[in-house]
């Protein structure tokens, strides 16, 4: 589908796969994936928080690594596939992140953890026995609400749990 | 667009099918009864709670309180549930819309008139004073909502529902009401052996007359509170389908960017609109009194072209204020330390600085607003996320110049609150309404850009307090006072120590930058300078810091529980490796108290780790276990962050810090272990989102002193070297 008709001579047009669905925006190219992911697309569960890469709140995976959107021109998204939030659990079926989330009741405002359970999901991808090291090595995000000591219990679940795969 | 009226919103409410619907009544209309009123009197306007069963047995319960991630609305409805013996897994919550009718100033009013329930038997404290200036206002904040509207509102609202639910299977099955049992959302009489649910039985409830003063259960026969329930609003946050104020979106929405004036009480002087009228998206540039906003088809098009924007603005006179010329100012009111007695053999004198600190809510403000008409006829719908819906919409409304009933609000799950989004610091919806009208009647949202949230915050106030202490030969004080700026007020300035001579005097020293209420108020200062004075005074009298506060807190004897309890829990006075210490602190805000003991590694070179904390909480009892506890480290973790490393500077007049790189943030990485219990007394219902803030600090630069000699008296304690002395 076609959307955001604006015509303008930087504008071309850009194909990407957002959660298994082929989409061509005509966008500037510069302009962010955040915002083209919320407002042309109209997928509003990855947030903005800070627009300069520091917190983390706006991770999406590119190809199966973990961006910070709001930093990432779309342009580099062209012909890729990006997964978002409302792509972790596509049949309802939460993942296994997610449940880990709901069983250690992590959330307290929520408005950060799309971002952290993208930003683990990608972790646990990479690494799927993370030691508490790993975790403070590779998990940068911020949560004001201070929902840290979850996160981590629940990252060591998921990694705990029989087959390992984070999915 | 209709007016807005009250009825329009009650008819939604009312329960297709022939539900059943009940809502108390705020004290306001009747003070000396728990008056409860049916759907009827409902549209009157007489109701702060609804409880709403529903043919297939479902529990609808209304909260007339946001839900900004503390747990409040399960908290509520586990009160109201428990009440009515309802079947848990049957509930469900909702949260009120912003009308008159929601108003929960009532509580306050009642307690501020001297109408105080048996189970509420404390007087007035801060939180609940704070909220007194707020009459009339739908506030959560001052952690009242359980306090309040669960003791005041929700319990008998439960407690009336059942009784009458009772009466109605007593009456359809002609036996003693007496003999009926209520559990797990169904009505049984054992002798006939008859029994129907809840939904059932709704209907003819409904009729029954409302009783005027039901009767509330023994704590000790409590199944739902004290025990570990999901929060209810946790599944939509894990997979992306949350709506905050910031994913709002209607057909035909534009968006804007906005450039504030960076002096506090600058105005726009003038601005050349042309680079940006001339950019793609770009539908106009509002030109407002303190600001200049980008108006376009995306958000990233708007603030794009704000950026090729160069806006003139004056500073209001303040253009020489800076974060020197403040603390100066504090300094020279605060003049010489305070005077102690002459013949003590020891004293001890110390200052404390705490810097000002910002909300930095996780999402933005954010504000969307829909404006049609002009006058007093102007007719507007907002939607944004506020800590009080109420006077959110007042301020839309007078920004409008219209009444308030032509201004329709709709309340978000809120990205964090922490003090930001509370009464009279609704400038983001002030400015929100006023681009929206610029471009009616065209629906705007506008986002406030990290950069707008840190330069444009109601900040946590600096503050400078300066100690003086004495100790007779035997390390007995004998003297505590302290004078500050910054404010302060009886609750944050209280010690619960007995020393013969205790005072605290606040001086003036007023200057340009806005403040606001943040996580646990003027506590946040305080705690920091009167437990780290008490801590000085316990090394200078060469005892143990714990036993020096235990031997002064005799008399008061949750304070000596939660000290001890805390103590324990950290294995205090076991030995620990050299760079390692303990340091506790304990702090009364709320209604609750809370004690906590940090532990501390420090390099040779001065590299701090916090280990550990624990937190010893008395809130009188807990309503949903594993909810307190999230609550607790969320308050822990806040603190330590701000302990650690906030701080907002100004120069010329305005905040230098602009986004996460020089305001930031504690990571997983630096986030300590941390072990939370309660204390159950059989104190009043106190608070939790904010208790457990403002022992941090004090406790924190307490253990440094242990590990290194070093005493932290300046916040964040990044700027002070922590290589031993
Ligand atoms: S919004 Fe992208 S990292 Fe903060
Ligand atoms: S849950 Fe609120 S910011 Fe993380």
């Amino acid at each position: 589908m076609r959307m955001f008709g604006v015509s303008s001579e930087h504008i071309m047009p850009i194909t990407l796969t957002v959660n298994g669905k082929a989409h061509t925006l005509d966008v500037e190219p510069e302009m962010p994936l955040l915002w083209a992911l919320r407002e042309t697309i109209g997928l509003t569960g990855t947030k903005f928080g800070c627009g300069i890469a520091a917190c983390g709140v706006c991770t999406v995976h590119l190809d199966g690594r973990p961006v910070r959107s709001c930093v990432l021109p779309i342009s580099a998204a062209d012909g890729k596939t990006v997964t978002t939030i409302e792509g972790l659990a596509p049949d309802g079926v939460l993942s296994k992140v997610q449940q880990a989330w709901i069983a250690h009741q992590v959330p307290q405002c929520g408005y950060c953890q799309s971002g952290m359970i993208m930003a683990v999901a990608a972790l646990l991808a990479a690494t799927p026995k993370p030691t508490d090291a790993d975790i403070d090595a590779g998990l940068t995000n911020i949560c004001r609400c201070g929902t840290f000591a979850r996160v981590r219990a629940a990252i060591h679940d998921v990694a705990n749990s029989t087959d390992g795969s984070a999915s | 667009m209709n007016k807005w009226s009250r009825r329009a919103f009650i008819g939604a409410g009312t329960v297709a099918g022939g539900g059943f619907l009940l809502g108390v009544a705020g004290f306001t209309f009747a003070p000396s009864r728990h008056s409860l009123v049916s759907a009827d009197a409902a549209a009157k306007g007489q109701l702060t709670t609804w409880i709403t069963i529903t043919p297939d047995n479902m529990i609808d319960i209304l909260i007339p309180h946001c839900e900004m991630g503390q747990g409040a609305s399960t908290a509520l409805a586990m009160m109201a549930a428990e009440e009515l013996e309802a079947d848990w897994s049957l509930v469900r919550v909702q949260e009120a819309p912003a009308e008159d009718a929601y108003a929960n100033g009532y509580i306050i009013r009642a307690m501020g008139g001297g109408y105080v329930p048996a189970m509420l038997g404390r007087g007035v404290d801060y939180g609940a004073y704070k909220a007194m200036e707020w009459i009339g206002l739908m506030v959560t904040g001052g952690s009242t909502s359980v306090r309040g509207t669960g003791e005041w509102g929700m319990r008998v609202a439960g407690a009336a529902a059942k009784e009458m639910l009772v009466a109605a299977a007593a009456k359809q099955w002609n036996v003693p009401a007496s003999e009926c049992v209520a559990k797990s959302s169904r009505i049984t009489h054992a002798a006939s052996g008859k029994s129907a649910t809840y939904g059932e039985l709704a209907p003819a409830a409904a009729t029954e007359s409302v009783p005027t003063s039901p009767t509330l259960k023994n704590p000790d026969t409590f199944t739902i509170r004290r025990t570990s329930a999901q929060r209810l609003d946790l599944p939509s946050k894990v997979d992306g389908s949350a709506v905050y104020a910031i994913d709002f979106t209607m057909p035909g929405m534009l968006y804007a960017a906005l450039a504030i004036a960076p002096v506090q009480g600058g105005k726009l002087v003038a601005v050349d609109t042309a680079p940006a009228d001339a950019m793609p998206g770009v539908k106009k540039v509002v030109k407002l009194d303190e600001a200049v906003a980008v108006v376009a088809d995306s958000f990233w098009r708007a603030r794009r072209a704000l950026a090729a924007l160069k806006p003139e603005f004056s500073d209001a006179g303040h253009g020489a204020v800076s974060t020197d010329s403040i603390f100066a100012a504090f300094d020279q009111a605060l003049g010489p330390a305070p005077a102690v007695p002459k013949n003590a053999a020891r004293t001890i004198t110390a200052d404390y600085r705490a810097p000002f600190l910002a909300h930095a809510t996780m999402e933005p403000m954010v504000c969307t607003a829909r404006v049609e008409g002009a006058g007093a006829e102007t007719l507007a719908e907002v939607w944004a996320g506020v800590q009080d819906p109420l006077n959110a919409r007042s301020v839309a409304a007078k920004a409008l110049g219209t009444d308030v009933h032509n201004v329709r609000l709709t309340n978000f799950m809120l990205g964090g609150g922490f003090g930001r989004r509370l009464p009279f610091t609704f400038d983001y919806v002030d400015l929100g309404v006023r681009v929206a009208k610029a471009m009616s009647p065209i629906p705007v949202k506008t986002i406030w850009t990290r950069e707008n949230d840190l330069q444009h915050d109601y900040y946590r106030g600096a503050a400078l307090s300066r100690h003086a202490g004495a100790l007779d030969a035997n390390g007995t004080p004998l003297a505590a006072h302290s004078n500050y700026t910054g404010g302060g007020n009886d609750e944050a300035v209280f010690m619960p120590y007995k020393i013969a001579e205790m005072a605290a005097e606040g001086k003036k020293a007023p200057h340009a930058i806005r403040e606001g209420q943040w996580r646990s108020v003027l506590n946040s200062q305080h705690g920091f300078f009167k437990e780290s004075f008490i801590d000085e005074m316990a090394h200078a009298a060469g005892k143990d810091p714990f036993e020096f506060r235990r031997g002064l807190v005799t008399e008061q004897p949750r304070f000596k529980a939660a000290l001890e309890k805390a103590a324990s829990m950290s294995g205090w006075g076991t030995p620990l490796p050299p760079g390692e210490g303990r340091g506790i602190a304990v702090c009364d805000s709320f209604g609750t108290i809370c004690a906590e003991v940090v532990h501390v590694a420090v390099s040779p070179e001065g590299q701090l780790k916090v280990l550990n904390v624990y937190a010893a909480i008395d809130c009188g009892d807990v309503i949903n276990l594993d909810g307190a506890t999230a609550q607790a480290e969320g308050g822990i973790i806040f603190a330590l962050s701000a302990a650690l490393l906030s701080e907002i500077t100004i120069d010329k007049g305005q905040v230098v810090q602009t986004n996460f790189r020089d305001y930031p943030m504690i990571h997983i990485a630096d986030a300590p272990k941390i072990t939370t219990a309660f204390i159950r007394s059989d104190a009043p219902l106190g608070g939790l989102g904010e208790p457990p803030v403002p022992p941090l600090a004090p406790a924190l630069c307490n253990a440094i002193f242990a590990a290194t000699g070093v005493r932290v008296r300046e916040l964040p304690i990044r700027k002070t070297s922590l290589k031993k002395a």
